[in-house]
């Protein structure tokens, strides 16, 4: 039996790396972030000046927090009528024909693709678009990025939805049709209320994912270091600031990075675990 | 007669009704065609502009000078040289984190298996959740201050590697739990039964039996990290060379495809390098897929 | 195979020469049904699973056509009016249906649940006839005491055997013609089933019943007419004392005697 043992060991010794990972990862975003915040304070989430030049520094990320809740607000409100209707379509409408799976499949291998294809797409698909459309001369900003962050995010809240709403028992359904009720008043009466937290958990997971999403929008949203003004305002999210600027930072700069890092991953952190919350509750 | 009488005039508005029905149907059609329609859009760019420039070098020879690929260009003829410094960078960044996160998240599923609903078990599965959730380019951060600073002392191979797999282990530890839970009870029992070792229950037993189902695990977490770009920038930075030492900068796929796209002399290889991309990680998902579908 | 009878004067129902598949190619899960359903009575279709008892049920308020495939032939009239010709939607008004298992819905309240049909058919009415109509559906289930001052709580705090009454009165909510049920009492325990059965006698009173039971005794207890259905086949239609006493075909009295089902 002695091997037993040091086979639960093992399994035991390996889980500890969950604690060390995570942990660490705390302790090392707070240890780094530290200098920016002891110089700046609070104002280093309240103030809107970014000034790297040396004498002069300051730090604020006021414009990088505004910048990630409009493109992901934005993603979200774009998102939520596509996923909808396509996990209706799936998981109601078409449910288990060859339809259904074929925009299944394809809602999935939106998922795989990478981001900076997306961005590439995005950028010299969607930004002339968007020219020609006469909705901006530039086609940069909030409204690109967050039109392509809503592509990215669809499959996830299509997938949750779909599944949670094919979970929506059959006599229930088939309860509401017997009252006389035609398919739209059975999901608008049975459908939507049964599936309601599921949904609404899903739509918040997307949310998240949108919120870290980097290359895509570093390549559209026109990195400039301002709170956006407007739809078409260029602007820079908390995770396109570290990739543009990391390349060249050091000492307090980098300080700064990482605080942003910090912020991102503690409103991430929060909104997935909302979102794991309302799937547990359903349950 | 029975004494019912019906007190509300019931008229019949089902015509109305059936309208409105039919309209929500259409639209629903409508809407899941243009929610689908960016990946049929994005992978015929993809096709059109990269297929010309794929062909024996692309595979075979490094990134071009920016010189070389402004030359060709001007001259319009396709930009010489390949992708191969990207191809083997991604293998030996992707093959290192596989090689670290495959088995200590086999090990984890297990552990997490094997506890069930104790506290300890869910606070690792709730820790392993969060970091499911964790941006990636907050783990390019952490791997850079971990690595890039305190072990190799410069951008290198194996801080991407420990990134990526920080973003793998979550994929692949509820992968081996999910399908440790399918594998009858039974099995596991009978090799017990019989006087067997634990550790050669796992190896003989438990992992044979849930061979596809952790593939399937292994394979979609592959394609996840695969495109990863963002955590590379901050870690691998990138090589015009082919590296094989992991404590050195490294290039990527994704990597070239982003210097690419800044370099206005380069921009035609976008296509083909993304192309190539997505070719490898839609080739991954399928045959995962087929894995779950032969199960 | 036509061994059905006339036998019913003053019909609600008739079903004329009707053929239902799963579809195109498979063959028929009902065949050739002509029947006449008394009015103000509790007619009962028995037989062993997969005979069609089910399929012919759904039928007659049209709920068969969710499987989009199906193929029906033939017709179906109430009060002479071919349900065929109607929309399923008005249709199912003028029919109701309960289940095999209890199935009131979770997210609405049991006074949501009674009223149910209105809102699922866009029917605005005043709160006071809303009221006047839960009221008198739950006191027609025998449901109304137990429930009344529960109103706004959601129903599935219930008993099976309240629930499955509370569905009921979710049927009679719209005063239907017919109600159909579908093995009402399978899900139920015998206190239960007694109290399903004592009210259905009741509301035949005021409604025409049709119900498919497994339960040979139970349509002893409650039906005055039954039907025999096997392999699809309506084999034997007539009073059900007369059925369970003088079978007249070879099957019917197999089944009635337990030699399969």
């Amino acid at each position: 039996m002695k091997s037993d043992t040091i086979t639960k060991y093992v399994l035991f010794i390996s889980s500890v790396v969950i604690l060390l990972v995570s942990g660490g990862m705390v302790f090392s975003l707070i240890g780094d972030a530290v200098p920016v915040f002891e110089k700046f304070g609070w104002r280093f989430i309240t103030s809107t000046e970014w000034n790297p030049t040396e004498g002069r520094e300051s730090y604020g990320a006021l414009p990088f927090i505004a910048g990630t809740i409009t493109t992901s607000v934005l993603a979200l409100l774009i998102c939520l009528p596509m996923a909808f209707a396509t996990s209706l379509f799936i998981a109601e409408y078409f449910r288990k024909s060859s339809f259904a799976s074929v925009i299944g499949s394809m809602v999935d291998l939106l998922a795989g693709v990478p981001s900076i294809v997306y961005g590439l797409w995005g950028f010299y698909t969607l930004r002339p678009f968007i020219v020609e459309l006469g909705l901006d001369p530039q086609g940069y900003g909030i409204f690109t990025s967050g039109l392509i962050l809503a592509i990215m995010i669809i499959p996830y809240a299509t997938s949750l939805s779909s599944e949670i709403i094919s979970m929506v028992p059959n006599e229930l359904k088939e309860a509401a049709y017997s009252l006389g009720a035609t398919r739209l008043e059975v999901i608008k009466y049975v459908v939507i209320p049964n599936a309601r937290s599921g949904i609404i958990a899903s739509f918040i997971l997307a949310f998240g994912r949108a919120l870290g999403e980097t290359m895509a929008v570093t390549m559209l949203i026109g990195n400039a270091n301002i709170i956006p003004t407007g739809l078409f305002s260029t602007g820079n999210s908390m995770a396109s600031v570290i990739a543009n600027q990391f390349g060249e930072a050091d000492g307090l700069k980098m300080s700064a990075l990482i605080a942003i890092g910090l912020l991102l991953f503690v409103i991430t952190g929060i909104i997935n675990a909302v979102g794991k919350l309302v799937i547990k509750k359903m349950s | 007669m029975g004494v019912k009488q019906n007190t509300i005039e019931l008229k019949d508005n089902s015509a109305y009704r059936r309208l409105k029905d039919k309209l929500f149907l259409w639209a629903v059609i409508v809407v899941s065609l243009i929610t689908i329609s960016p990946i049929v859009l994005i992978i015929g760019k993809l096709a059109w502009k990269g297929f010309r420039q794929i062909n024996f070098s692309f595979f075979t020879e490094v990134t071009p000078s920016t010189y070389d690929a402004m030359i060709a260009v001007s001259n319009n003829e396709v930009i010489p040289g390949g992708i191969v410094n990207g191809i083997t960078g991604t293998l030996l960044i992707v093959g290192v984190a596989s090689l670290m996160a495959i088995p200590i998240g086999i090990l984890i599923g297990l552990f997490l298996f094997e506890n069930g609903q104790k506290p300890y078990a869910n606070l690792i599965r709730n820790l392993s959740d969060i970091l499911q959730g964790v941006p990636s380019i907050v783990l390019g951060l952490i791997a850079y201050l971990w690595v890039v600073k305190g072990i190799t002392h410069g951008y290198s191979a194996f801080a991407g590697s420990v990134a990526l797999t920080i973003m793998m282990l979550p994929l692949i530890i509820r992968a081996t739990e999910e399908t440790m839970k399918m594998i009858p009870g039974s099995l596991k029992e009978a090799g017990m039964a019989l006087g067997v070792p634990y550790y050669k229950v796992i190896l003989r037993v438990l992992i044979p039996s849930g061979f596809s189902g952790l593939m399937t695990g292994i394979l979609l977490s592959i394609s996840r990290i695969l495109g990863e770009t963002a955590p590379l920038l901050l870690t691998a930075l990138g090589n015009p060379m082919i590296n094989w030492d992991a404590t050195a900068p490294t290039s990527a796929v994704p990597l070239l495809i982003w210097d690419f796209y800044n370099d206005p002399n380069m921009v035609d290889l976008i296509w083909s390098s993304s192309l190539f991309l997505m070719g490898f990680v839609l080739t991954l998902n399928i045959i995962s897929k087929r894995i779950i579908a032969k199960r | 195979m036509n061994k059905n009878i006339d036998i019913i004067d003053s019909p609600v129902l008739k079903i004329d020469k009707l053929h239902i598949a799963y579809n195109k190619t498979d063959k028929y899960a009902v065949k050739d049904v002509n029947v006449t359903v008394k009015k103000n009575a509790i007619t009962a279709i028995m037989g062993p699973s997969g005979c069609g008892k089910s399929t012919l049920l759904r039928a007659i308020n049209r709920m068969h056509e969710l499987y989009p495939a199906i193929q029906t032939e033939g017709g179906i009239y109430l009060n002479e009016e071919n349900i065929m010709k109607m929309s399923p939607i008005h249709l199912r008004r003028k029919i109701g249906m309960v289940f095999q298992r209890p199935n009131p819905f979770p997210t609405m309240s049991i006074y949501d649940n009674v009223i149910a049909g209105y809102k699922l058919n866009g029917i605005r009415i005043k709160k006071s006839e809303k009221d006047k109509i839960v009221e008198e559906a739950l006191r027609s289930v025998a449901l109304w005491d137990e429930v009344k001052d529960s109103l706004h709580k959601k129903g599935t705090f219930l008993s099976g055997g309240q629930q499955q009454r509370l569905c009921i009165a979710r049927a009679i909510a719209f005063k239907p013609d017919v109600i159909l049920l579908d093995e009402p009492t399978s899900a139920l325990d015998p206190i239960a089933t007694s109290k399903v059965e004592d009210l259905l006698v009741k509301l035949k009173k005021d409604y025409t019943i049709v119900m498919v039971t497994h339960n040979m005794a139970q349509a002893a207890r409650i039906s005055e007419y039954s039907m025999f259905m096997y392999l699809g086949d309506l084999v034997e239609y007539g009073k059900t004392k007369m059925m369970f006493t003088n079978p007249r075909d070879k099957r019917t009295e197999e089944y009635l005697t337990g030699k399969f089902g």
